[in-house]
């Protein structure tokens, strides 16, 4: 059914469904999932999440496989790890990426290394859906992209979409994935409405795609700066400059080869992330493109990144704080071209 | 309570086990044999084999990093934990594991953990999944006093309480967390009381005796089993040796020490109340040292001689799926 379209987060609702339906392992927990104030057996037009993500789910799937937590990250995220090594596959919702501060340890000392520790004789199908990005005026401690967190720990993967197709078959995978994944729902596309396939399928973990194709440079993006890198590339045609862009969807894996292969191709390269920049996914491409494609590069890296500060409040210091297509292009024309 | 021949011969079994396998270990690491940081449970078997005797290999268990004797007590393999303590190959978890990570899924051993706590929201995952998985199962958490300090301990009781989760929540109160003591960390008498903010049902077990932590521990994990909710068990116990193996001792009076070993050791306890009700009698215990005593000595010689973990090894596990 070609054309049918839904927004971002009804398609990773969508992916919920159709999770639960194919596997009665799989459970939805967090706060305010269920709705909040819904009794069992009652009928109410539940919140299903604080954006209203999960919207339905409990109606369809009943409040022991779709279940409120109290506000406590630690446990609702630590129990999930537990659960996920004794044999259910749970979707923990941690609201945003920045309560990462409170919940770190069950990830990166537990999720992430019980395999390791235990001599590959554990597994922890755990996915953690958690919504990143600025964009919102939400300020400084609910805007953060901490990606490059979850992305630097062994043991975790880390996806982050940037359109409503690429989000339903990534969620799909990282539950259906016995390795514990950090999946990214940046504001920036949440509402963004776009073409979604009917029924059940995948897009592969740790592998990314051009969704432009072009000759002149390479703009790597993720999530919501795939975006900024194909509105970018439209201006750059208009000057006769063919941009390839190379959307990354997966940020751990990493798809290096990928990435190698466009520089090949263009011999330039910006990437464009919406974190900080210290430490930043930004620079671990960068670092790659030096180290493993220096005979590529017929010019430097360039990283479009937010600065090294928080994410601001106030509407004009947010947009200026985000990468954007004028950033992207004054890149580009650092590099010599547009 | 009336215990069968078998069954108070496998507790003995598993105590003495724990007893001579850690003093094993105290002459390995101070030979410098055997490295990383080891903390021993000397001191506390009663309440490791007081539980863990009353689960299956279907009930989970979440250790701490005094975590070798709940792996004993839960049947764990010894000569695979000694070739884990080693860093060999043939070790529990291949040598990648050591002391504050072994574990044994296949026994329900959730694994031993170096942070403080953080068993505790494992556990509890896992009394979800019994729940919904209509396993049957029950989840044991094992902490220290120390660790009902920390935010996983009330962020979990809270929401095993919420959930009405079958979790046996066992706090092995020893009197100090790490060189501190309790009383100067911990405001409240007893920390079983801790459990009335969550609703949940409490018990206090004298840790020094198997026979008071076997009964109380049944009940919860019956209760537990039946759907009726978590309960926290506090086992008033006490740490025969150190914080870790090395540990100077100077915070604490000598004379304490002595006190608790020399009256209210749990093993002589034990023997004591066993051999006095005739339940069993000496011969059979002494015959049950012989053979812990060999069976640890034969870990030590297997495990010496065991290969180390291929350098390989290094990058494998990471993921289910080799990158």
């Amino acid at each position: 059914m070609a054309g049918r379209k839904l927004s971002t987060g009804q398609a990773i609702n969508e992916a919920l469904q159709i999770a639960m339906q194919s596997d009665p392992d799989v459970i939805v927990l967090g706060e305010d999932v269920a709705g909040g104030g819904r009794r069992d057996g009652e009928d109410v037009d539940e919140m299903g999440g604080v954006l209203g993500t999960t919207k339905g789910l409990v109606k369809a799937f009943g409040p022991e496989r779709v279940r409120d937590t109290p506000i406590s990250e630690m446990a609702l995220i630590g129990a999930a790890v537990g659960a996920a090594a004794t044999g259910l596959r749970p979707v923990a919702e941690l609201m945003f990426i920045d309560f990462l501060g409170v919940c770190l340890d069950p990830l990166l000392n537990q999720a992430a290394k019980l395999r390791y520790m235990f001599g590959g004789k554990a597994r922890v199908p755990l996915t953690v859906r958690t919504v990143t990005g600025a964009g919102m005026q939400a300020a400084a401690q609910h805007s953060q992209s901490l990606y490059w967190m979850t992305a630097g720990i062994p043991g975790l993967k880390t996806v982050i979409p940037s359109n409503p197709a690429d989000a339903k078959g990534l969620l799909l995978a990282a539950i259906r994935d016995d390795d514990p994944v950090i999946f990214c729902e940046p504001k920036g596309i949440l509402n963004l409405v776009d073409e979604v396939p009917e029924g059940d399928y995948e897009v592969p973990l740790g592998r990314a795609k051009i969704v432009r194709a072009g000759s002149d440079l390479s703009l790597v993006g993720m999530g919501a700066t795939v975006r900024i890198a194909l509105a970018a590339a439209e201006q750059l045609a208009k000057q006769g400059v063919e941009a390839e862009v190379l959307d990354l969807r997966s940020l751990a894996p990493l798809d290096e080869e990928a990435i190698l292969a466009t520089l090949e191709k263009t011999g330039h390269l910006v990437v464009i992330d919406e974190s900080t920049p210290r430490c930043s996914i930004a620079s671990d491409v960068a670092a790659l493109c030096v180290d493993r494609g220096f005979d590529f590069l017929n010019a430097p890296v360039k990283r479009v990144t937010a600065p090294h500060a928080p994410v601001p409040f106030s509407h004009p210091l947010e947009q200026a704080y985000m990468p954007s297509v004028p950033r992207v292009l004054e890149a580009v024309r650092e590099l010599g071209i547009g | 309570m009336l215990l069968d021949r078998a069954t108070l011969l496998e507790a003995y079994r598993r105590m003495r086990r724990i007893r001579v396998f850690e003093e094993k270990l105290n002459e390995l690491v101070t030979a410098g044999k055997l490295g990383g940081f080891l903390h021993l449970y000397v001191g506390e078997e009663a309440v490791a084999v007081g539980v863990s005797l009353q689960l299956g290999d279907g009930d989970v268990v979440a250790s701490t990093h005094r975590g070798h004797g709940h792996c004993i007590a839960k049947g764990v393999d010894l000569a695979g934990m000694m070739a884990e303590l080693y860093g060999r190959a043939t070790g529990l978890c291949k040598g990648k594991g050591g002391s504050m990570h072994i574990a044994d899924m296949d026994k329900g051993m959730l694994g031993a953990n170096g942070i403080v706590g953080a068993g505790i929201p494992l556990a509890t995952g896992a009394g979800l999944t019994a729940k919904l998985k209509k396993t049957g199962g029950v989840a044991v958490a094992f902490f220290g006093d120390g660790a009902s300090n920390q935010g996983q301990f009330h962020e979990s009781l809270n929401l095993a309480a919420v959930w009405q989760l079958p979790v046996l929540y066992v706090c092995e109160n020893n009197g100090f967390g790490e060189f501190t003591p309790t009383d100067f960390v911990v405001p409240v008498k007893d920390i079983a009381t801790r459990a009335g903010s969550y609703a949940m049902r409490s018990e206090i077990a004298d840790g020094m005796d198997f026979f008071d932590v076997y009964e109380k521990a049944g009940k919860a994990i019956a209760s537990a089993r039946a759907g009726e909710g978590p309960v926290l068990l506090e086992c008033k116990t006490y740490r025969f040796k150190g914080h870790y193996i090395g540990d100077s001792l100077r915070y604490r009076p000598k004379e304490e020490a002595e006190r608790w070993i020399q009256t209210r050791d749990p093993l002589q306890r034990f023997e004591a109340r066993a051999l006095e009700a005739r339940l069993l009698d000496a011969d059979d215990l002494r015959r049950v040292d012989r053979e812990v005593e060999e069976e640890v000595a034969a870990a030590v010689t297997a495990a010496e001689a065991a290969p180390w973990p291929d350098l390989s090894e290094v990058t494998r596990d990471v993921y289910v799926k080799e990158q």
